[in-house]
């Protein structure tokens, strides 16, 4: 039952000042890349994210719908808060299935392949959360 | 009632709290959401690719001599499959449908062990679960399957891998929806070994947990480990009352 899941959802729509005021500065300094971010969102085995997500992507057929849409993710959220929410969103959300993107810490048996090693490196970061930002509407 | 709920959208979550005690839905078999083309697949026994290793066990019950102490299998291994994982005195731990074949062959019989994943265990094993197509799962109420039975909730709860899932978090929390094209299935262990069109093969119960398992990246035990007897004794309590469908075709 996912309740927490819709209580969540509630709270961010109904106090977007909440996820707006937690946030995360640049992992690289440097504006990242929002055509390779869009690469990075729309390759299932890269980003993941249409497992769980849709968003306007219409030569991807297979779209999720575990979570919310992804279109008008620039305009609901800052660049901070999407930075924070792809870095590690258990810590906006403790309950949430999205996994955290730059995390290595606290995960039970990551196959070898995996071991110490993030979702996605900080560039990749930076290039979807430039992507996201562009995602108005 | 509907248009109450859109006229204050705040009154929902509140209702979810209301009705969160309720009892939990009756479970469903992973059939359900299959192709009806897939589904057609299963139903009908010329199509179903299943049967061949059906009947390949079929063969090897005669040939491996297991009519000598059990006869004819569908008169004596009628149900079994339904009661599995069931405990084992011998070992004094639980012990799966497939290890119990390996326990006669190898114990009784003196035959050299078979690969777990390999075509003629998987065959006998088929076989045998075959001849409890169609009845309910029916664990056994054994005090001394406890331990295990938890042990494997607390595995199926556990977080795990690169991605930090857990089954329930895809088997209880967003069973029904879609994870890319595939719909996530609440996870009942009713049709197994079963053929799936993805291996081109039939597979074990255990190879279809580390295929989820590898999904979240986290690193699958190795085959027969005993973390697989505990996640399939809470499986299948967790799906107590569902028919057996070996041999079952999933996507
Ligand atoms: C395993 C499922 C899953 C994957 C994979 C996933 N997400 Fe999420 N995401 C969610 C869920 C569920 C939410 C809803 C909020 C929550 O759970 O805290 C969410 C929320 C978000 C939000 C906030 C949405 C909003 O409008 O407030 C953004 C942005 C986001 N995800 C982007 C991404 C991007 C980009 C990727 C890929 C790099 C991704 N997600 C991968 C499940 C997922
Ligand atoms: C020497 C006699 C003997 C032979 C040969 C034998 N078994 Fe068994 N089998 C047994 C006994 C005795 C049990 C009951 C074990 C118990 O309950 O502890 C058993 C139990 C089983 C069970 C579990 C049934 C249930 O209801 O729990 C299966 C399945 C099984 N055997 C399969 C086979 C197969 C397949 C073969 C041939 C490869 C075979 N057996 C050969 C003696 C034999
Ligand atoms: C990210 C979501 C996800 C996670 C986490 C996950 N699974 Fe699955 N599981 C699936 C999907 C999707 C399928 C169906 C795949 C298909 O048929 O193509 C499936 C299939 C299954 C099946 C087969 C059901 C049938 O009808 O034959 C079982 C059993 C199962 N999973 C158990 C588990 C267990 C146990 C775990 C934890 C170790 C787990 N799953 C983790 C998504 C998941």
């Amino acid at each position: 039952m996912p309740l927490a899941r819709w209580c969540i959802l509630l709270l961010l729509a109904c106090c977007p000042g909440l996820a707006a005021a937690e946030g995360m500065a640049s992992l690289t300094g440097v504006p990242g890349d929002a055509a390779r971010g869009r690469a990075i969102v729309v390759t299932r085995q890269r980003g993941l994210c249409l497992l769980c997500h849709s968003g306007p992507f219409p030569e991807e057929r297979f779209q999720g719908d575990l979570a919310p849409s992804l279109a008008g993710a620039g305009s609901r959220l800052t660049e901070a808060g999407l930075r924070l929410r792809l870095v590690d969103g258990k810590r906006l959300n403790p309950a949430t299935i999205m996994p955290s993107y730059y995390r290595t810490e606290g995960l039970v048996r990551v196959g070898p392949a995996w071991q110490g090693k993030t979702v996605l490196t900080a560039e990749e970061i930076e290039d979807v959360v430039a992507f996201l930002l562009t995602l108005r509407d | 009632m509907k248009r109450a709920l859109l006229a204050f959208p705040l009154a929902l979550p509140l209702a979810l709290l209301l009705a969160g005690g309720a009892a939990a839905e009756p479970p469903q078999s992973g059939f359900a959401l299959m192709a009806p083309e897939t589904q057609a697949m299963q139903r009908d026994d010329t199509a179903n690719p299943g049967m061949l290793w059906v009947q390949e066990g079929e063969a090897l019950w005669a040939q491996s001599g297991c009519t000598g102490c059990h006869g004819d299998a569908p008169g004596s291994m009628r149900g079994a499959a339904s009661r599995y994982p069931a405990w084992d005195a011998t070992r004094q731990a639980p012990i799966d449908l497939a290890g119990r074949i390996e326990q006669c062959r190898v114990d009784r019989q003196g035959a050299a062990p078979l690969e777990r994943e390999g075509e003629p265990l998987l065959a006998l094993s088929a076989y045998v679960a075959h001849q409890s197509r169609g009845l309910p799962i029916d664990p056994p109420e054994d005090p001394r399957l406890a331990p295990a039975r938890a042990l494997g909730e607390a595995l199926f709860r556990e977080r795990r891998g690169q991605l930090d899932l857990s089954c329930a978090q895809c088997h209880d929390d967003n069973a029904g929806r879609r994870l890319g094209g595939s719909p996530i299935p609440q996870g009942h262990p009713t049709g197994y070994p079963l053929y799936r069109l993805e291996w081109q093969g039939l597979g074990s119960l255990q190879r279809r947990l580390r295929n989820c398992m590898a999904g979240v990246r986290s690193e699958p035990y190795a085959y027969g480990a005993p973390e697989y007897v505990a996640i399939e004794a809470f499986l299948m309590v967790r799906a107590r009352g569902l028919a057996l469908e070996t041999p079952a075709v999933r996507p």
